[in-house]
């Protein structure tokens, strides 16, 4: 009587496992098509003329210098303003805050804000900033700064609460006053949860492209920092949309695709990195 | 709580108290060989001392085991630590129950018949030392403190003894030896009865946590 | 014997539980007061009240009058971190921060405005002297303090808490995570800091109170029932509760 029961039971585990090694590859391949795909179509565009000129309308030469510098200019913009406002509400809301009920419902708010698509923060980012500066990279920075907050504050509360209540109430045994005991004792122990919001950040940032088509701008020139700030201009992403759906330049398209796609593998990279080092700097 | 240490305590308890049977039992036969000139009876007490010894070591034994082991405080400290005094007393009291046999032996029947003084002063302390190991039993204070107030009597027994010997050996010097094992002997009692005060001074310091010297 | 901290009437409220009920108590200075108690019995909420740790707890009320040197401490007037620098505390568990040694002990005296070097110098290497532990570390004072053993915790804790020099050292459960020897070690260094500090010791464990206290309070649900010196405690207690306590019949 045992025979049958366990031929069937045999097949089931077979298929069950067959079904999963299906799933694993599946999205093994779509990963790997991707990757492959945009690398093999991206990264013949990739010249240095390209990477190093801005485009000429006299010429039809086509430079993405100018996307790269307003990229960079964002991000550090963004960051500038979104690192001392987003730590600094954790550290209030995780060492000074008494009222537990309100500091869940800012922590519950966070968590919401964070789930909303960016399109609609694109859509408020221009009616706030767009309209009272004009498009330009600082209303763009200021957008991705309100998209940003809940992530660092999320990452920094995190850490904070990571360091143990002992080293606190120690700090307070000896005299020292709330600031001291943060600044002395309890930031340092979260460095490293900053740094991983702040890494996470900057991917999200690079990868933002919805929040930027309202409010940054589509401008390829050629700027510093401050007078880029100031004027409209097309991010990474912003430029890829643009050449490939009004221009029709799918190979510039491309290139600036496999470049991104570079850069988030290489931030995925330090992130980790990051996490593995303090892990074992705790331990 | 403690359910170990408890029933340690009450089996010290109970060998103090089968003790304090045996000392009992051993100075009251010495009485009455005394007083009836039962030789056989003599010899009898005279080997229980061995067995009273015994029972010290033992006792001594159990308590050191229980300091170690249970590091009382309190009153389980004052239970243990009086019981050790109290067993050192309770043993004294069976070697002067063994010396007092001894002498009758020696004196080969012959009774105090007549030395009413010295009967009198012998059931006296007999009581005393009933009385002391009754106190430890009820842990009683009261009970105790009147065996303190009875060494009074027994002392002043012993003074007329002494008395009474001394016009003996006047009366008839060549029954000197006879006079001197009865002063030996009331010696003894004497100090029995000091023995059982010791045992009802411990016991109220058992109970109540201070040590007079009466 | 002077008495060093006052407490009258004191009552301690969590919310709308009372924790602590009409505490009065006198803790004598230059001895070994230790607060014994079954878990739970507030012991270890009184002894944070004495340096004000109850204050970082929220919903804490307290009523009634403590009194350091005369003086009472939750006066509007009063700076709680001066407080904290003459009653200091060590902790159950040994919490040294995630820094060198030497900024471990340095931490209490740079709180309090000290930054001269050589004066820093001077005052962790007292420090770590007076706590039984400067030979063990005087070569390794930059090493990360996580490193040592769960004992030399404990004593860097102490070290750290003498560096500010504080009149009264509170003490709570400073030895229950710790193996015998360093648990005697410590019982040595608390006899020995004596003759300079006030050292009020809440402990579990009846016989270290036996060794190392001269005083002893008994607490029970709340209540302070009984006080008084510590070999009268241990041989003669007034309360029979008390007696049911350190006899182990409960608790």
């Amino acid at each position: 009587m045992k025979q049958p029961l366990s031929k069937k039971r045999k097949i089931y585990e077979v298929l069950m496992k067959a079904l999963m090694l299906l799933a694993v590859g599946l999205t093994a391949a779509l990963v790997l098509f991707l990757l492959v795909y945009v690398i093999v179509k991206g990264v013949p565009n990739i010249t240095w003329e390209l990477l190093s000129t801005k485009p000429s309308y006299l010429t039809g030469r086509i430079g993405i210098l100018p996307d790269i510098l307003n990229t960079l200019y964002i991000v550090i913009a963004t960051l500038v303003i979104v690192l001392p406002l987003g730590v600094g509400a954790a550290i209030y809301l995780t060492e000074y805050a008494s009222n537990q009920r309100i500091v869940s419902i800012i922590e519950y708010a966070a968590e919401i804000l964070s789930g909303i698509p960016s399109i609609i923060y694109g859509l408020v980012g221009m009616l706030l900033f767009s309209n009272n500066m004009s498009t330009c990279l600082m209303a763009g920075a200021l957008t991705l700064v309100i998209m940003n907050l809940p992530t660092i504050m999320r990452t920094t509360q995190e850490s904070l609460k990571t360091v143990p209540r002992s080293y606190r109430e120690g700090a307070f045994g000896l005299g020292a006053g709330k600031w001291r005991v943060v600044r002395t004792v309890v930031l340092p122990g979260c460095v490293d949860g900053v740094i991983t919001g702040c890494i996470l950040s900057v991917g999200r940032i690079l990868g933002e492209s919805a929040a930027l088509l309202f409010t940054a701008g589509f401008a390829h020139a050629v700027n510093g920092i401050i007078e880029g700030l100031a004027s409209p201009g097309a991010t990474l992403t912003v430029a890829l949309y643009v050449y490939a759906k009004e221009q029709g330049e799918f190979g510039v398209a491309f290139a600036i695709a496999a470049i991104l796609m570079v850069l988030t593998i290489l931030i995925n990279f330090a992130t980790t990195t990051v996490q593995k080092k303090f892990a074992k700097k705790r331990s | 709580m403690r359910n170990r240490f408890d029933e340690q305590l009450f089996e010290l308890n109970r060998e103090i108290i089968e003790m304090g049977a045996m000392c009992e039992e051993a100075i009251t036969s010495a009485v009455i060989a005394l007083t009836t000139g039962d030789m056989e009876l003599a010899a009898k007490v005279k080997n229980s001392g061995s067995m009273i010894d015994q029972m010290e070591r033992d006792i001594e034994g159990r308590c050191m085991k229980l300091l170690l082991h249970q590091q009382p405080v309190a009153s389980d400290l004052r239970l243990i630590s009086a019981a050790l005094k109290i067993v050192t007393d309770m043993e004294r009291i069976g070697d002067q129950a063994e010396d007092i046999s001894e002498i009758v032996t020696f004196l080969k029947g012959r009774t105090t018949q007549g030395m009413e003084m010295i009967e009198k002063m012998a059931y006296e302390t007999i009581k005393m030392v009933t009385s002391s190991v009754d106190a430890f039993v009820k842990r009683d204070v009261e009970l105790a403190k009147k065996v303190i107030a009875q060494d009074d009597v027994v002392d002043d027994f012993f003074s007329k003894v002494k008395c009474g010997i001394i016009s003996l050996i006047t009366e008839n010097p060549a029954d000197g030896e006879f006079a001197l094992d009865l002063l030996m002997i009331s010696k003894y009692f004497e100090r029995i009865g000091d023995h059982a005060v010791n045992i009802a001074e411990w016991l109220i310091y058992y109970v109540t946590g201070t040590h007079k010297e009466v | 014997m002077n008495s060093i901290i006052s407490v009258k009437d004191m009552c301690l409220w969590y919310g709308d539980h009372q924790a602590l009920k009409n505490l009065n108590v006198e803790i004598p200075e230059k001895s070994i007061t230790a607060l014994i108690g079954p878990s739970g019995c507030g012991k270890s909420t009184f002894l944070k009240t004495l340096n004000r740790m109850n204050d970082l707890i929220p919903g804490v009320r307290i009523t009634g009058d403590i009194r350091y040197k005369g003086a009472d401490i939750f006066d509007k007037e009063v700076d709680v971190s001066n407080l904290r620098k003459e009653i200091g505390m060590v902790f159950q568990n040994p919490n040294p921060f995630p820094m060198s040694i030497y900024n471990n002990v340095a931490y209490g005296p740079r709180t309090h405005g000290i930054t001269n070097k050589v004066q820093l110098d001077e005052i962790v290497e007292r420090a770590l002297r007076d706590a039984a532990i400067w030979d063990e570390v005087k070569d390794r004072l930059k090493k990360n303090a996580l490193g040592i053993s769960g004992g030399q915790q404990q004593r860097l804790c102490i070290a750290r808490a003498l560096a500010v020099q504080p009149t009264v050292l509170l003490m709570d459960e400073p030895t229950s995570a710790l193996d015998p020897i360093s648990t005697s070690r410590i019982e040595e260094l608390i006899l020995e800091l004596k003759e300079k500090y006030t050292i009020v010791i809440v402990t579990h464990n009846m016989q270290q109170a036996v060794r190392v206290s001269d005083y002893t309070a008994f607490f029970l649900l709340g209540e302070l029932v009984e006080f008084g010196r510590t070999e009268d405690i241990f041989s003669q207690p007034m309360d029979k509760r008390t007696e049911d306590y350190i006899t182990g019949r409960f608790g």
